[in-house]
């Protein structure tokens, strides 16, 4: 296997590619060990897409790892004008939910789940949140209480939430990789963020971390 | 311009976005001066993307990038180049040359499962990812509820499944299809070819 250094000292031949193009031109070209190089920025992005859909650490993995050997596979039918990250997010998106769908009487349903995603939704707590506590995101009970929102969203709004507000995608990217419209975009993220406010703010609002209100199987309102 | 609490929560994440238009942001902004109730809803909103924007919350399990560059290894086929590899390419170009010269003859074709599939017209992009079953007859996008034998599934590019005689789903294929030739009739016709009696 070739170290990234060797791997980017190689590309230094202009034309007018990215090194990111010319990588995937020459795994498509049979250079087979150059793939993992290929897709390592993006073992990240993939295995949370996996995550946001499987709600699960071991079958995440596993289905990010299926989903990059059926990339390597198809490498060949990968087109420069998409996005290689949107390409690899689309197909591990595509193996997750398979999953998700073979392994459906095994999956607690989402216990927040709006079928009427055009109504509009109505948030149902007021509890004023202004500051986050400091170094949150590191403290691992509010991590825990944070994913467990998150999983009890429809999966629907967590697909669109993970992949714009986790990963950062843009509103088009996101639609491109879910093969949904820019329209269902916007209106899923809306929910999935009043969703999660309704969920978290009254407890990471206030004393949050003596009286968290939402509880697995049970709703806060 | 006055806005409603409802039409508030409404665009509260465009809001956030910064993709509303400036007489419906002033308008916003007038709102929370008076309501607190939005306030909450807004900061709330706002706390929410920036705490599951760390990216400390969602990492990757220790171990990951070392299991998975272990199986890619040890599940990525040969690579060319090598004397099988060779072999492997001349037998290939025999079969093609071969290919070549039955395809002019009918009977070689490969028959299309269904009657609706239009390799040449299905505006389906070649490189999208599409599930389909083996005795299926249309290829649809990952989670359609139309698919009738998810036991069975095999995901593959749009292009193959269309080469393998397959035809997109008139539920989950519509918006590609809709820009097609294809006739209302037949997307009616096709349409009847699927499975409808199961769901999720």
């Amino acid at each position: 296997m070739l170290s990234g250094t060797m791997v980017n000292s190689s590309l230094q031949n202009p034309g007018g590619a990215s090194p990111e193009q010319q990588l995937i031109r020459r795994v498509q070209d049979g250079e087979r060990e150059l793939f993992y190089e290929l897709v390592r920025p993006y073992e990240r992005r993939v295995y949370t897409a996996a995550f946001a859909i499987l709600r699960n650490e071991a079958d995440a993995e596993d289905a990010a790892q299926e989903a990059l050997l059926k990339a390597f596979k198809h490498i060949r039918q990968f087109r420069a004008e998409a996005r290689f990250s949107t390409w690899l997010i689309q197909i591990t998106v595509n193996e997750a939910r398979m999953r998700l769908r073979r392994d459906r009487s095994a999956v607690i349903e989402p216990i927040v789940d709006h079928p009427d995603e055009e109504g509009n939704y109505t948030p149902r707590d007021f509890a004023d949140w202004r500051e986050i506590p400091s170094e949150t995101a590191e403290r691992n009970e509010i991590r825990e209480k944070l994913l467990e929102a998150l999983a009890s969203l429809g999966e629907k709004y967590r697909e669109v939430f993970v992949l714009r507000d986790v990963q950062h995608l843009s509103i088009d990217e996101t639609a491109k990789a879910l093969d949904i419209t820019t329209a269902s975009v916007k209106t899923r993220l809306l929910r999935a963020r009043l969703m999660l406010r309704d969920l978290l703010a009254p407890g990471l609002g206030g004393s949050w971390s003596s009286r968290l209100s939402f509880v697995k199987g049970k709703k806060p309102w | 311009m006055v806005v409603t609490c409802e039409e508030v929560w409404r665009e509260i994440s465009n809001y956030i976005e910064e993709e509303v238009d400036p007489a419906l942001r002033a308008a916003m902004e007038e709102h929370f001066r008076d309501c607190k109730h939005c306030t909450a809803v807004l900061d709330g909103t706002r706390n929410v993307i920036q705490l599951y924007g760390d990216e400390r919350l969602l990492e990757v399990p220790v171990g990951f990038s070392g299991r998975l560059r272990r199986r890619l290894e040890q599940e990525m086929p040969a690579p060319r180049g090598n004397a099988w590899g060779w072999m492997v390419a001349v037998a290939a170009a025999a079969l093609i040359t071969i290919g070549g010269v039955a395809r002019r003859s009918s009977a070689f074709n490969t028959p299309l499962r269904s009657e609706h599939a239009k390799p040449a017209v299905v505006p389906v992009p070649a490189d999208m990812m599409v599930v389909v079953t083996d005795d299926g007859k249309t290829f649809h996008a990952a989670g359609c509820r139309f698919i009738h034998d998810k036991a069975h599934l095999r995901t593959i590019a749009a292009g193959e499944a269309i080469r393998e005689g397959y035809a997109p789903c008139m539920r989950c294929m519509r918006k590609y299809l809709e820009l097609s030739s294809l006739s209302p009739m037949q997307l009616e016709d096709a349409d009847d070819s699927e499975n409808h009696g199961s769901g999720y």
